[in-house]
């Protein structure tokens, strides 16, 4: 064994002669210059947002660089002040207020849910399951009407309600999928442990599997709190006054009401309005990452 | 103090599989009760069963006085070491072991008094702050183990506890669990025991008894001497002991054992054991239990021979059948391949079984 294993060790790699340097080195650049090209053209339409928002009304269509030539801030100043009676500050305000009760009671409903599918036999647990992933395959839109008519009778147009409640009750059926898969990717030694420890069901979930999950919740959260944010359908279809419009409906709203669109203002709005979820998504990057690659669990 | 008894306890699992059929064991109070048997032969489905982990299709697990069927695993008194160890991976192990006292409400004086024992007793207590994926595989074995000894449980029941681990690991992690049973029931604690094994020596070793299970049923249970030296059946002939028990198929008529063309005549011992049973039967001789030339016996040609140091293992074919023995290293040097050599039981140690594997030579005390 040892003799085999010597002469490995004792000659490192051969010297790379300066030429098959030169070669390699320039592979390298090429491949780099290639990728930086491509990636920059991907964000090219990003990056001309944030400069444009800098630019003067008249210089947005005059060039299609995005260095501003006499940057002001005059989008930003006018875009929050807006030509509502309420500053952009309100209807972020109103965003936060549909995102924070559905990521939550998203995050929670979902995991109950999973919980049940991934780890209890019950009645009917196939059907319901089959018709759980049916859901997803339904095209929303399919639904809106009669979800539309059943709000208006139970007196919740106009309010936030119809947007976050229904997501309450694990409406969102693929983030229980996706809880569900991962949960059964989780052995289950270590509910049992609890199980035989004492614990009931739930404090099994809150204290064993909760824990195991939670960077499948986080990813759940992370995606229900971007989803949200976009959403422009939703609550163009059950908000009806201004002063609770959410922010993706704030930006269509500068739009409407002036016949001469200040194009900086909503480019300035558009940009502040990306902030929030590219916030969240670097602070939760790495739980995010291992959300989704966790899948060595190891007792 | 407990004791267990398990009364015609059945398994049908989901797919009418029948896993267990009416089984009944008795585990007196203190006793360290081994489980063995092949794979798939339902120790961990009745284990499970115990803990109330598997739902019961029938009979009755009763400990202490109480019938626990209907309980949840958290009220039955047991406490249970998993195979790979399920300790709770986002706790240290401080946590890990008081898990079970804290949803008891246990004071906190008390949870650390406990603690503080456990540890010192597994030499687990550099470890106390540490998270599980921090351990070695013994040392979370420990941990496993000081999670069930903290509860003071009634009932301890082990699943291959010691499977994952390498085999000098598992060697001291036998000694280590056999001394803390002793070391429990000297000081009067609860110390009843059920552990399931697939490993022979384990069972051997450690057991007070031993209860050999083959396909949802109970083979034998015995202390290991009596395992070993009267086995109730072929079944659990061949399963205790190593090299394995030779069995030999052929006909017992009167005094005498015929295999083939050669004909094995019985000592007195084992007439007298045989009480004058006669027909076709398998002889049963452990290798160690054969002597080399000594007299009239079963000649065979030697096929290999295994030198291992203190002993040599003998291959022979014998009229067709194969037969080990196990010799004194002195013997080597007579044995060729392809020599004849005549091999002699001895005296007493011989089994009969009938056709259904039934031993037919135990002794009429028995
Ligand atoms: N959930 C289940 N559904 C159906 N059959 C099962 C289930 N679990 C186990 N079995 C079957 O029950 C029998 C006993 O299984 P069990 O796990 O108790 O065996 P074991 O003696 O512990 O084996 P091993 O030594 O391999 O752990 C096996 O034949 C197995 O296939
Ligand atoms: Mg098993």
């Amino acid at each position: 064994m040892t003799d085999l294993a010597t002469p490995a060790i004792a000659n490192p790699v051969p010297a790379m002669s300066s030429e098959e340097l030169r070669a390699a080195r320039l592979s390298a650049f090429v491949r780099y210059s290639l990728l930086t090209i491509v990636g920059l053209i991907m964000l090219y339409p990003l990056i001309w947002l944030i400069g444009a928002s800098f630019k003067t009304n008249s210089e947005i269509f005059g060039s299609i660089g995005f260095i501003p030539q006499d940057p002001t801030l005059d989008g930003y100043r006018k875009g929050w002040e807006t030509s509502t009676p309420y500053t952009f500050g309100r209807f972020f305000w109103n965003t936060f207020l549909i995102i924070l009760p559905k990521t939550i009671f998203t995050a929670i409903s979902c995991a109950l849910v999973a919980y049940g599918f991934a780890r209890f036999e019950f009645p009917g647990k196939k059907i319901l399951f089959a018709s759980l992933i049916a859901t997803l395959l339904l095209p929303n839109v399919v639904t809106r009407i009669p979800q539309y008519i059943l709000f208006r009778d139970l007196g919740w147009l106009d309010t936030y309600l119809p947007l976050w409640v229904p997501s309450a009750f694990a409406g969102d059926a693929f983030f229980v999928f996706m809880l569900v898969q991962f949960l059964r990717a989780i052995p289950r030694d270590m509910e049992e442990a609890a199980r035989v420890d004492g614990a009931n069901s739930l404090q099994t979930l809150l204290y064993i599997v909760v824990p195991m999950l939670t960077p499948a919740l986080i990813s759940v959260a992370l995606f229900q709190f971007m989803w949200t944010m976009n959403d422009f359908l939703g609550p163009l279809i059950y908000l009806s006054s201004v002063e609770s419009f959410p922010v993706s409906l704030a930006l269509k709203l500068s739009i409407d009401t002036t016949e001469a669109f200040d194009w900086n203002r909503i480019l300035a709005m558009s940009v502040l309005a990306l902030l929030p979820a590219l916030i969240v998504f670097f602070m939760a990057q790495k739980y995010f990452i291992e959300g989704i690659s966790a899948g060595g669990v190891k007792g | 103090m407990a004791r267990l008894q398990i009364r015609n306890l059945e398994k049908v699992y989901g797919n009418a599989f029948k896993a267990v059929h009416g089984i009944n064991l008795d585990v007196a109070d203190g006793e360290f009760m081994v489980l063995v048997g092949p794979s798939g032969c339902a120790k961990s489905t009745t284990l499970r069963m115990i803990a109330g982990l598997e739902s019961i299709s029938g009979g009755e697990v009763v400990i202490g006085e109480k019938v626990v069927n209907r309980l949840q695993p958290g009220q039955r008194g047991i406490a249970m070491v998993f195979q790979n160890y399920a300790l709770y991976p986002h706790m240290k192990v401080r946590k890990n072991l008081s898990f079970g006292l804290r949803l008891q409400r246990t004071s906190k004086a008390e949870i650390e008094r406990r603690t503080d024992e456990v540890a010192r007793i597994l030499e687990i207590e550099p470890l106390l702050d540490r998270l599980p994926k921090q351990l070695s595989g013994g040392q979370a074995q420990r941990v496993a183990l000081g999670r069930a000894l903290i509860k003071e449980p009634q009932v301890f029941l082990f699943d291959e506890p010691l499977s994952n681990l390498d085999a000098k690991l598992r060697a001291s992690m036998r000694v280590r669990i056999t001394d803390l049973h002793r070391r429990l029931k000297e000081e009067g604690m609860s110390s009843t025991v059920v552990y399931v094994t697939h490993d022979q020596t384990e069972a051997m070793t450690m057991g007070d008894r031993i209860c050999v299970m083959k396909d949802g049923r109970i083979m034998q249970v015995a202390d290991p001497k009596t395992l070993y030296d009267r086995p109730a059946n072929a079944f659990v002939a061949g399963f205790i002991g190593s090299p394995e028990m030779n069995l030999i198929e052929g006909r017992l008529d009167g005094a005498s054992f015929r295999v083939g063309d050669q004909s094995l005549p019985l000592d007195a011992d084992l007439m007298n054991r045989l009480r004058g049973w006669t027909g076709s039967a398998t002889l049963g001789i452990r290798p160690q239990h054969l002597r080399l030339n000594a007299g009239p016996g079963l000649r065979g040609r030697v096929t290999g021979a295994e030198f291992m140091g203190h002993e040599v293992v003998l291959h022979l074919d014998v009229a067709g059948a194969r037969l080990v023995a196990v010799l004194p290293a002195a013997d080597y040097a007579a044995l060729d391949r392809g020599a004849e050599v005549t091999l002699t039981p001895e005296p007493g140690m011989a089994h009969i079984f009938d056709g259904a594997g039934e031993n037919v030579s135990l002794p009429v005390s028995h």
